[in-house]
């Protein structure tokens, strides 16, 4: 390592931050466009399962509030692009490369929704577990990332909110209802485990050491467990995992998730994956026009 | 083109840079700057500068250490405490010389 990079590296792991301008080392910005990458597409693909829903959802309120979120989360993904295309990959490049399946997104994006439960689900207990990630980013050491996140996770708490809505409307529902729900959290468990990745030490995640996360993968799905476990069993509803148990020492234990099954899902070979992703590069083509017609007409 | 977007929450505050758009002109500019900082009412006011005209100052250089322009240049603790100490002394006198006990 070279003088001037690991007077960088002391200067982030220090608690300093960097702007666009900044000098920055190669690998510092290259991890930080693929991060910042995943999550804009993350935010965009995220919106896939939701989308099938604007139409069948049961009330005008909840067609309205869905859309509301879904236009939030496309908003997110424009202010993260944003912030990519200033470290140097234009959007384009980012959307041609999602369209490929050449880059990632989240694991949780790549299953199909099933009832209206798992939009529930999907909006409660997804999005706190996004917002406990979003929420340790907001230390992150690129500042821009970092002041974006600050909108982004005031918008997300609207977010939880409206799927803890969802969510007791169905439990205090028809004892069909509560099972709608119940049969979406066995479905989403595995998924929701997987979400904060492998619990590598965080003085080995280089992602900690560059300080673009501040928070190791396994304290991260703690402070979700700690969080949300205690509010699904209020409700009566059974997390499906018989050694979920909080310890005296506050440490939540669980079984191990399949940590294969996750690698395979986020390299595309999820249930809904390749759906999602013809879904993404049919779409651009349709929409090409609009872009070529917008462009024309500002030149 | 690239714009800087600066955001005042509510009447009264100072803006604040917020992020920036790109966009082919300023007309688009200004309807994503709308869509992206001021569609949830969470902007009073937005303005749109295109990045070139921003003309950055970020050296200060401060070679003399100007201690005494500063807060941290006074330490006044001490003294304070000496003369603390020496009013009640006088107090302490004028009170026993009121008192007869002092002559």
């Amino acid at each position: 390592m070279d003088a001037r990079t690991q007077e960088f590296v002391e200067h982030v792991q220090s608690g300093g931050l960097v702007e666009v301008h900044d000098w920055m080392p190669d690998e510092y910005r290259a991890r930080l466009i693929k991060f910042v990458e995943m999550h804009g597409n993350s935010e965009l693909m995220g919106v896939l399962p939701e989308r099938d829903w604007i139409l069948r959802a049961p009330t005008l309120q909840r067609k309205l509030a869905l859309t509301a979120k879904i236009q939030d989360e496309v908003g997110h993904a424009q202010l993260i692009y944003r912030v990519v295309e200033d470290l140097g990959k234009p959007r384009t490049a980012c959307l041609d490369d999602l369209a490929a399946g050449k880059s990632k997104f989240h694991n949780v994006f790549h299953y199909p929704t099933q009832t209206w439960g798992d939009v529930g689900v999907i909006a409660w207990l997804v999005d706190a577990a996004a917002i406990v990630s979003q929420k340790a980013l907001l230390k992150c050491s690129y500042a821009p990332y970092a002041r974006i996140m600050k909108k982004i996770c005031w918008e997300e708490s609207f977010h939880i909110l409206h799927g803890r809505d969802v969510i007791l409307a169905l439990v205090t529902g028809t004892s069909e209802q509560f099972e709608l729900v119940q049969e979406a959290l066995t479905r989403w468990w595995e998924p929701l485990m997987h979400f904060h990745g492998t619990p590598i030490p965080a003085d080995e995640d280089p992602m900690v050491f560059w300080r673009i996360k501040s928070q190791g993968n396994e304290a991260a799905r703690q402070e979700f467990l700690d969080g949300y476990v205690p509010q699904i069993w209020e409700l009566g509803l059974e997390v499906p995992d018989s050694r979920l148990r909080r310890r005296d020492d506050g440490v939540w234990e669980y079984s191990e998730p399949d940590w294969e099954k996750l690698a395979a899902v986020v390299s595309g070979h999820g249930p809904a994956s390749q759906d999602r992703i013809d879904f993404r590069r049919t779409t651009r083509a349709d929409v090409e026009w609009v872009a070529r017609a917008i462009l024309a007409e500002a030149a | 083109m690239i714009f800087e977007v600066f955001r005042r929450e509510r009447q009264g505050q100072p803006f604040q840079h917020a992020g920036s758009v790109d966009a082919p002109d300023g007309r688009f500019a200004e309807i994503y700057a709308r869509e992206q900082y001021g569609r949830r009412q969470e902007s009073a006011a937005l303005w749109l500068v295109p990045r070139e005209a921003v003309r950055e100052v970020d050296e200060f250089p401060d070679e003399f250490d100007l201690k005494y322009r500063r807060v941290d240049g006074y330490s006044i603790k001490a003294r304070l405490k000496e003369a603390r100490a020496a009013a009640e002394d006088v107090a302490r006198s004028r009170d026993a010389f009121s008192a007869g006990e002092i002559r």
